[in-house]
């Protein structure tokens, strides 16, 4: 490992000038639980480590029925799930915040993190998609918003260009009649990363989709926005026909590879499998019967 | 006490019973013994010794050495799985800021032509010379090839990338059914199979191929009604200790050296680096520290002679400790297997040939540990005609290093299958098949010996009774599987010194690194001879200085051998409190008995305690020592019944249920025997479903971490109930057998066995993780 200088900045601005300052040698740190340990392997060359653990504005969790849910990039885990209304509001967060490590980890990493990462396999981003999260990136030169689906851009790389810092996740109030739901497989029980993952979400009316959406992780260079196998329940009965065509929708929009996690074709099955037990709790959730 | 009652007619109490006798018990519950024979303190649980430093973080780890002027190391490794090694040039790290020197082959006194004892076998010493330090080649990505020696480990590490080693890289050999095949890329030039014990001229990567054969398969086979023959292959699999390995050394002035650092062998550690380095051992003083796991892979020496090469350089103190990486890709994992197993049975069921042909992976040099598992893949079974044919076969991978029953998992998952699949043809209960089959006393293995009193039928009979057995299954895709395995117990050389304290407490001295227990179960067996508590005796494990030479810490031999030291030191003291005694009572020795602490001559009497304080009016301290090289091994057996669920659409299996049943001889702890057992079945269960050398196409381990290389978490596994069976081994002094092993053995075919009767699938390759299962339930096999 090599030295590193690290810097807390106590407001935006502070952190926007430290960003603007080390511009290309800073890298934010909020938990650090990737950041950290991709350092110690000599897969990061950042000089300058910017805490933003102490700015206000990344640390805000508020939420109305109303205006929904804004999220702070650097909220840890814990405090997610361990607030009762927005884990009522958002349940397919808590299926994600809930396994990502092992409970030390959660008390660090936050969903922003998870985000910023961009890693193929992030459990959180799924969701995020899914519910149709919009982005709030700032930097020196302003304020500008990214929907989820367009945040990670290739492998350990984001949307975010040099300087900028993201500030807060929106999460939009869930409609009446909605559900959604966050599913991964791992070959163990805990502390895994996801061979395949599936975030959905549906909105119901008289006994049909009238909107629904599904993201996949695992299965492609980024987390993918499966815009196909969401369309394909539109307009359609509350029926395991409907689903089963969005679960063979997914499989189709997966691009996987073979790795040491599995094969190919193992995680295009897993997508359908995953993509269907996911729709049918989150039809659960939104009160719907199969 | 001298009856030796059914273990399996006798349920006994079992958990927590301290007491005398043979108690009923009721039922059956969770974890039970079926004891034979009761004693004062042998079969008790007293808490251990070493406890307090353990559970308040006390108890000092290799890694813990500190000193002053302590030097941090960084070992190079090969980034290729096959290179020669064309030039290393070290200027560039020399120079650099707080290094303080660098080390590479050249530096090792030439390795000389011969032989030497490792801890648990024989090889090349230049095979140990050149694992320790590549010279010329490297055999496999992770093998070391110099180190540096800094102010701290981040200087040292830095200095490392800045040697520079031009490689010339070769072709591979990763596996064995590749490395046997005409063409293959040859790992040593002057390799030449020995065919049948003799030399033969054959360059190859077959180290050697030797065959053992009782009566005549062809014609057992020609019998049968029922023949089904089958090839399985195990991937490479590590043992998994939690604690890296780690070396301290200072090479003092006076030519002494000094190491400190966990192994399962400090006498071995001493032993095999004195002759690395040419000096006598009497120069080599070897400090065990405490040891965080080793299941074999602490036996061979890696880091000790690099650190005292370091510090003879540097004139201070140098401490080295692996990576998990390092650990991974450097030390020694259990072989990779390809094993075929052909097995002939009547339709009543009799057994009427066995044949076997097992290939394992060696790793970079000659000794895969096939031997013993051609010794055990028919172990259970009584057959009249058996052929087993062996080879040893290097491959360009970590040099492999014993792990738990080494040899006998791959084995068993071959033949335990084979045997579930021809009960199943026949019609017959796999226990039922494998009690009508099972290894008797007289039985003969197939290389050879004939078996002494042994629990193969008990430990089945115990399998064929316990709830679990005929237990309703959970539901729909769950299935029941059952295997056994046999394992070893050695003897080789123990020491134990005894000290008596005047208030009535002894100190024992002993070498045999702690791993599971054994401060406290060789303890016990003292204080059983000397009629005192456990926690009257004061165990410690000293350095190779302060001690009678002790063997390794493997084969499941200490609780065994040096347990056996103990109560033999035990007797002498016995035998001079005698005499002490006497002179207290005013008796003659001859005349004077011992029970239970108190010794009485006419009528009177005087007790441990009391004679202990009188000891310097009576003649002076009290102490002994004895040694043994024990010959009256007790193999062991074990079984197991486990419940699957499997998920047909993604392949994952969850363990539901687990039983292990093992013929223990005598539980001198039982919670240690339980927990031993209970470890061997969650290696076995990892072993099974997910643990894998995962090579990529350079020939390296792809997942060299803790998050790829997936080892079960607690919430991967089911509580492990445990059915301690015993069966008194009549060649040790309290019947006891070695127990650390036989665990391991039967899990992944009891598992395979399991997935099968759930879903209709065998599986014929480990790990039996989701992608395969999935795949072999989706293609029909």
């Amino acid at each position: 490992m090599h030295w590193v200088d690290y810097q807390r900045p106590e407001s935006l601005d502070a952190a926007l000038q430290a960003f603007a300052a080390n511009a290309g040698n800073a890298k934010a740190l909020a938990g650090g639980t990737d950041l950290l340990v991709q350092m110690r392997a000599g897969r990061c060359a950042s000089g300058v480590l910017v805490d933003i653990k102490n700015i206000p504005e990344l640390n805000e969790m508020s939420y109305s029925p109303e205006q929904g849910l804004t999220l702070g990039a650097a909220v840890p885990c814990y405090r997610i799930y361990g607030d009762k209304t927005v884990s009522a509001a958002y349940p397919a967060l808590i299926d994600a915040v809930s396994i990502i490590g092992g409970t030390q980890i959660q008390g660090r990493a936050s969903v922003g993190g998870n985000l910023c990462n961009a890693a193929p396999s992030a459990d959180v981003v799924p969701v995020l998609i899914a519910l149709g999260v919009v982005c709030k990136v700032t930097s020196a030169g302003g304020t500008r918003e990214i929907a989820a689906e367009d945040f990670c851009v290739a492998p350990g790389k984001n949307a975010l260009a040099a300087g900028e810092l993201l500030v807060s996740l929106h999460f939009p109030p869930p409609a009446l009649q909605s559900g959604a739901r966050y599913i991964r497989f791992i070959p163990r029980n805990e502390m895994d990363i996801a061979v395949a993952g599936a975030g959905v979400s549906v909105t119901l009316a008289d006994g049909r989709f009238s909107a629904a959406r599904v993201a996949l992780a695992s299965v492609a260079p980024t987390p993918l926005f499966a815009r196909e196998a969401g369309e394909a329940l539109v307009g359609r009965p509350v029926h395991a026909a409907s689903i089963a065509k969005a679960a063979a929708a997914a499989k189709a929009a997966a691009k996987p590879i073979d790795d040491m996690r599995g094969t190919a074709a193992y995680r295009r099955n897993l997508c359908a499998v995953l993509t269907r037990r996911a729709l049918e709790d989150a039809v659960a959730r939104a009160g719907g019967k199969l | 006490m001298s009856t030796t009652l059914d273990p399996v007619q006798t349920q006994a109490a079992a958990n927590g019973a301290a007491g005398n006798g043979v108690h009923p018990a009721p039922a059956y519950e969770p974890n039970m013994v079926l004891a034979t024979r009761a004693y004062d303190v042998v079969g008790t649980r007293p808490v251990r010794h070493d406890g307090a430093d353990k559970v308040t973080g006390r108890a000092l780890y290799g890694a813990d050495k500190q000193m002053a002027g302590l030097l941090q190391g960084f070992v190079l490794r090969s980034p290729h799985a096959h290179a020669k090694i064309v030039s290393i040039d070290t200027s560039k790290a020399e120079a650099l800021d707080g290094v303080f020197a660098v080390v590479t082959a050249d530096d090792l006194p030439p390795a000389k032509d011969k032989i030497v004892d490792v801890g648990e076998g024989d090889t090349r010493l230049a095979y140990v010379h050149g694992n320790v330090l590549a010279k010329g080649k490297t055999l496999y990505k992770g093998h070391a090839v110099a180190a540096v020696a800094a102010t701290n480990v981040h200087v040292a590490e830095q200095a490392a990338k800045l040697i520079d080693v031009k490689y010339a890289t070769l072709g591979s050999s990763m596996t064995a059914p590749e490395a046997m095949s005409s063409g293959a890329a040859l790992l040593h030039d002057d390799l030449k199979t020995m065919e049948y014990g003799q030399p033969t001229d054959k360059a190859s990567n077959v180290a050697q191929h030797f065959q053992w054969k009782i009566g005549d398969s062809d014609e057992g086979f020609a019998k049968a009604d029922v023949v089904v023959e089958r090839t399985f292959d195990t991937a490479t699999v590590h043992q998994g200790y939690i604690e890296p390995h780690n070396a301290t050394a200072l090479w003092n002035n006076d030519g002494r050296v000094h190491i400190w650092t966990s192994t399962q062998g400090a006498f071995v550690v001493r032993d095999v680096t004195a002759t690395i380095l040419e000096i006598p051992v009497s120069q080599i003083k070897v400090t065990p520290m405490e040891i965080g796991g080793g299941f074999g892979g602490k036996i061979p020496v890696y880091l000790e002679p690099v650190a005292a090469l370091l510090s003879k350089k540097t004139g201070r103190p140098v401490k080295l400790v692996m990576t998990r990486a390092d650990v991974l890709e450097g030390t020694g994992p259990t072989p990779g297997s390809h094993v075929s197993v052909k097995i002939g049975a009547v339709n009543g069921g009799k057994i009427t040939a066995m044949q076997g042909n097992l290939a394992y992976e060696a790793g970079a040099y000659p000794g895969s540990f096939v031997a013993p598992g051609g010794m055990c893949i028919f172990a259970a079974y009584a057959c009249e005609n058996v052929t087993v044919d062996c080879y040893d076969v290097v491959v360009n991978k970590p040099s492999s290093a014993a792990y738990r029953a080494p040899g006998a998992t791959q084995a068993a998952f071959a033949a335990e299958q084979v045997i579930d699949e021809i009960a199943g043809k026949l019609g017959i209960d796999p226990i039922d098949f494998r009690l009508q089959n099972a290894a008797k006393e007289g039985s003969r293995r197939v290389d050879g010996p004939k078996f002494r009193r042994i629990g193969c039928v008990e430990v089945l009979e115990a399998m064929q009774r316990h709830p679990h057995y005929g237990a309703p299954l959970a539901g729909p895709n769950c299935g029941r599987g059952v295997a056994v395995g046999f394992w070893f117990n050695v003897g080789l050389e123990s020491s134990c010194t005894l000290s008596v304290n005047s208030d009535g407490t002894v100190n024992l001295i002993e070498g045999s690194t702690d791993i599971g227990g054994t401060r406290t179960s060789i303890a016990m067996q003292a204080a059983e001879v000397l009629g005192i508590p456990a926690e009257d005796i004061n165990p410690q494990v000293v350095d190779t200085d302060s001690v009678g030479y002790t063997s390794v810490t493997g084969g499941s031999r200490t609780t065994f051998a040096t347990g056996w030291a103990a109560h033999d030191a035990a007797q002498k003291i016995v035998d001079e409190m005698k005499v002490r005694a006497a002179k207290l009572l005013e008796a003659d020795a001859a005349g004077v008995t011992h029970e239970k602490g108190v010794y009485s001559a006419a009528g009177k009497s005087v007790s441990f305690r009391e004679i202990a304080a009188q000891a310097s009016r009576t003649g002076g301290p009290i102490s002994a020592s004895a040694t043994v090289k024990p010959r009256g091994v007790g193999g062991s057996y074990a079984g197991n019944i486990v419940d699957v669920a499997v998920d047909p659409e993604t392949g994952k299996v969850d363990i539901l249920r687990f039983t292990a049943v093992q013929d223990v001889g005598k539980a001198v702890h039982p919670s240690y025997v339980e927990g031993q057992m209970q470890g061997g079945s969650a290696q076995g269960i990892g072993w099974a479903l997910n643990e894998e050398y995962f090579m990529g196409a350079d020939g390296g381990m792809q997942n060299n971490t803790l998050l790829d290389y997936r080892m079960p978490t607690a919430l991967d596994l089911p509580m492990i109930d445990t059915c301690i069976v015993e069966v008194a081994n009549p060649g040790h002094p309290y019947g006891v057998r070695g127990v650390g092993e036989a665990n391991i053995v039967p899990p992944p075919a009891a598992i395979a066995n399991a997935i099968q009767n759930a879903v209709g699938r065998r599986l014929q390759r480990l790990p039996m993780n989701p992608p395969a299962v999935w795949q072999a339930v989706a293609n029909g096999n």
